[in-house]
This record gives C-alpha cells, structure tokens and sequence, in this order.
C-alpha cells in the first residue's frame, strides 16, 4: 500500500462518515433479529466487537502467507474460530443472554462486515491499522445496534435492560407498548429513520 | 517458495486448521464444566417455575435443594426404577414405546407445606423442540402448575407458550376423572374437545405450536397413568 494510513481516521470513520449499517448498508439482518431489548443489542455489539478486532489482526498478520485462491476460505477458518470462542464463553459467562440470543452469535460468521473488512482492509495493511479498523467499525455497527434496541425496548416493552421505565400511572391513563415495536419490520423502518437523519445531517453523503 | 503451488496450499490450510482446531478444543474443554452448571441451574430454574417458584440468578442450587426433596424414576406401572431423575434423557425417552421408558419424577415440598409431583416433557414445536414441566397435587389429578419453553417457535405467536398467560390456564385442570385418566388436551379457543377431558385455549396464529403441546402431554403424561392413579388413590 502506497499511500499513508491515518489511524486516527481509520478508527473515527466508521462511526459516522462511513457507518457500515447506515452508510454501507451491511449487516442489517443481525440489526433486525437481536434488538428486541437492550441487552442482547450491547452484548452482540460488544461481541462483532470482538470478533472484528481479532479476525482483523489475525488475518493482518498472516497477510503474506495467504496463498489468494484459498483466501476466502482461510478468512472463514479465522472468523468461525473466533466466533465459536465467544459463543462458548457467553454460554460459560452470560448463559441468559446467550439463550437470548441463540443463533445470532454463529451467524457472526455470516454478517458482511466481517468479511467486508477482512477483504478490503486486514488483507492489505499492518496488524495495528487494522486492530483499529476492527475496533472502529464494530463500534460503528454497535452504535447503531443500541439506538434501535433503545427504541424498541422502550417504545415496545416499556423497560430499558428489563427496569420498568415507563410509569404505571401511564399504563392506567391507558397508554399501552407499541407492540409493532418488538416485530422485525420496526427495527427495519428505525435503521431507516437513522439514515434519513444520518443523512440528512452529512450532507456530502446525499447521492445526486 | 511459490505460494501459489498446490502443496503449498495444503499444507497451509492443513497447518491453519489445525491451530484452529487445536484453540477450539481448549476452549471447549476449559469452559465444560463451567456450562454444564449453568446448564443444570437452567434445568433447575425450569423445574421450579412449574411449580411457580422463580428464585433469583444466584440461588438457584439452593432453592432447588430445598424446595426438591426427592427425585426418582418411575415405570409405566408406577414402580420405582434404578436411574437419577435429573439426567434421565427426557428428549430420548419421549420416543420410546411407553413401556420402555424412563419416567422422571420430582417431588416437591412447597412452603405451605404441600407436596407436588413435577413430571418433565419434551415433543415437537412448528420450527424446533418445545419441552416443559407439569407439576401435579398429591391427589395426583389436579394439575398445580406447567413451565413450557421452545428452541425456536415464531415470536408473537407459537412463542406465546412460555408466557404466563398460557402455562396459567393449566392450573387446577384434572387429569383424572372418574378414575380414568385423560390428559389435558389444548384446542382453539371457544371450541371444546370431543371427551369430557379438561382443556385450555391454544394460541391464536400458533396453531401447530398449540397442537404441539397438546400431543407432547398427550405422549408424556399419559405413561405416568398407573403413578398418578396410585397417587388417586
């Protein structure tokens, strides 16, 4: 690579500029599926996290030896590995928030972000630029994760991390949960309110 | 060396998989034991809310030993058998002929100081497995309370099982009558079965996930017939 990484760009960049849900639009099907509640939304955050940040260096600094007609396959050994590890330390650690979030975990494995980086950035720069590219667009993917979680959880349940936020004295005035809230669409159309203000906030990022 | 060779390739992703492997199975080895104690404190929890009892995360063992006086394996006559009720593979057993089978017992002693037989079962949802826990009087017909889980039912409707609002139904339904037994049987709602059998209402959208719990109880309680008739007595 010729051209100068600047590290303070490659870690800040995701979490605006170039967001990979609201920018890059990947990574949506996980968005939709686990954030019901805060919770499991934090720990899968914290898991893609994780998982990014290791593949990432792993990956960087096995870079040269990849033969390339096998370095898809070599990415997938790397990053089910390391899914297959969080998964059984949630089950050791967290076992309520792993039955909770079930499947979600393995299909790490299958989220675009992951291989998106792998591909594009760990397989051409050095292990320290691509540890913060790692931490910053698992960051920018978890970011998005809490914002949806925070609204469903409490439009839908009234509760945030399962405490009772809204009043009782609402319940009786007869405000009832939005129970579209706790559905896949509504994650969907909040991901899609967050681009429209994403956007609309970044103007540069409007296509002509 | 060429990396683009044949051999190369091999050997590397020979080499690769074999660290991997050799990491996972660390891992899985490290972490064993400290997933099949979550795993029975699961279990535990289960058993308890079938009884209507949910302790907090860290008591559970202890609730458990105290709440759970015994624990033993019955026959389809009703006669105790070698074998630990807890590790009794329910899953399996569900399967066998009902004179095969190992039929796992727990009796428990509430607060108040009343006794209840809790009897596990496990049958097929719409997506998965759905499994639960029916806890009966010492008269051995009416039905005190019911815990029902699933792998993998649709949320909002076949998931609706676990809910309160549906295990709830079960409580004081009799699954003897006149000294003959008949499992509760679980219909649509504001329709009734064809016998006289006590039933609750399905779950509206759940339909198949309904007709599930209806024939896992029909499959696993029904071979507890000659226990619960002793119990009747």
């Amino acid at each position: 690579m010729a051209e100068k990484i600047d590290n303070k760009e490659v870690f800040f960049n995701p979490f605006s500029k170039n967001n990979p849900v609201v920018v890059q639009i990947l990574g949506i099907c996980s968005v939709l599926a686990v954030t019901a509640k805060l919770e499991p939304a934090i720990v899968m955050g914290l898991s893609v996290i994780a998982v990014l940040a290791f593949s990432n260096v792993i990956i960087s600094l096995i870079r040269n030896t990849i033969p390339t007609n096998i370095r898809i396959i070599v990415q997938l050994v790397v990053v089910a590995g390391l899914v297959v590890i969080v998964s059984q330390l949630l089950q050791a650690y967290a076992y309520d928030v792993s039955k909770q979030l079930s499947v979600f975990i393995g299909l790490i494995i299958t989220n675009c972000i992951l291989m998106g980086r792998l591909e594009a950035f760990a397989m051409a720069n050095r292990p320290w630029p691509s540890f913060l590219d790692g931490v910053g667009n698992g960051i920018g993917y978890a970011i998005i994760l809490v914002i949806v979680g925070f609204f469903r959880e409490l439009l839908g349940s009234g509760t945030l991390l399962g405490y009772q936020i809204v009043p009782q004295a609402f319940y009786n005035a007869g405000y009832v949960n939005n129970g579209l809230m706790i559905l896949p669409p509504m994650a969907l159309i909040l991901v899609a309110c967050i681009i429209w203000v994403h956007r609309s906030i970044n103007k540069d990022l409007q296509e002509k | 060396m060429n990396k683009q060779s044949n051999a190369y390739t091999i050997i590397y992703i020979i080499v690769l998989v074999v660290v991997v492997g050799a990491a996972l199975a660390f891992t899985s080895i490290s972490l064993k034991d400290r997933q099949n104690a979550n795993a029975d404190a699961d279990k535990m929890r289960q058993i308890l809310a079938s009884v209507n009892v949910s302790p907090q995360a860290g008591q559970i063992q202890e609730e458990y030993a105290r709440i759970i006086v015994d624990s033993y394996v019955v026959d389809q006559n009703g006669k105790k058998v070698e074998g630990d009720a807890f590790t009794v593979n329910v899953a399996a057993q569900s399967k066998l002929p009902a004179s095969e089978r190992l039929l796992p017992v727990y009796e428990c002693r509430l607060d108040d100081g009343a006794t209840k037989y809790i009897l596990p079962m496990y049958g097929a949802g719409l997506w998965g497995p759905i499994w639960g826990y029916i806890s009966v009087d010492s008269n051995g017909s009416d039905v005190y309370g019911a815990y029902f889980a699933h792998q993998g039912e649709t949320p909002g409707l076949g998931a609706e099982i676990e809910k309160p609002a549906f295990s709830g139904q079960f409580a004081g339904k009799k699954l003897i009558k006149d000294g003959t037994f008949l499992p509760v049987a679980v219909v649509k709602a504001g329709q009734h079965p064809q016998g006289d059998e006590d039933y609750v209402d399905g779950i509206s959208g759940g339909t198949i996930t309904s007709k599930g719990v209806g024939a896992m109880i029909d499959n696993c309680i029904a071979p507890y017939d000659a226990f619960l008739r002793n119990l009747n007595k």
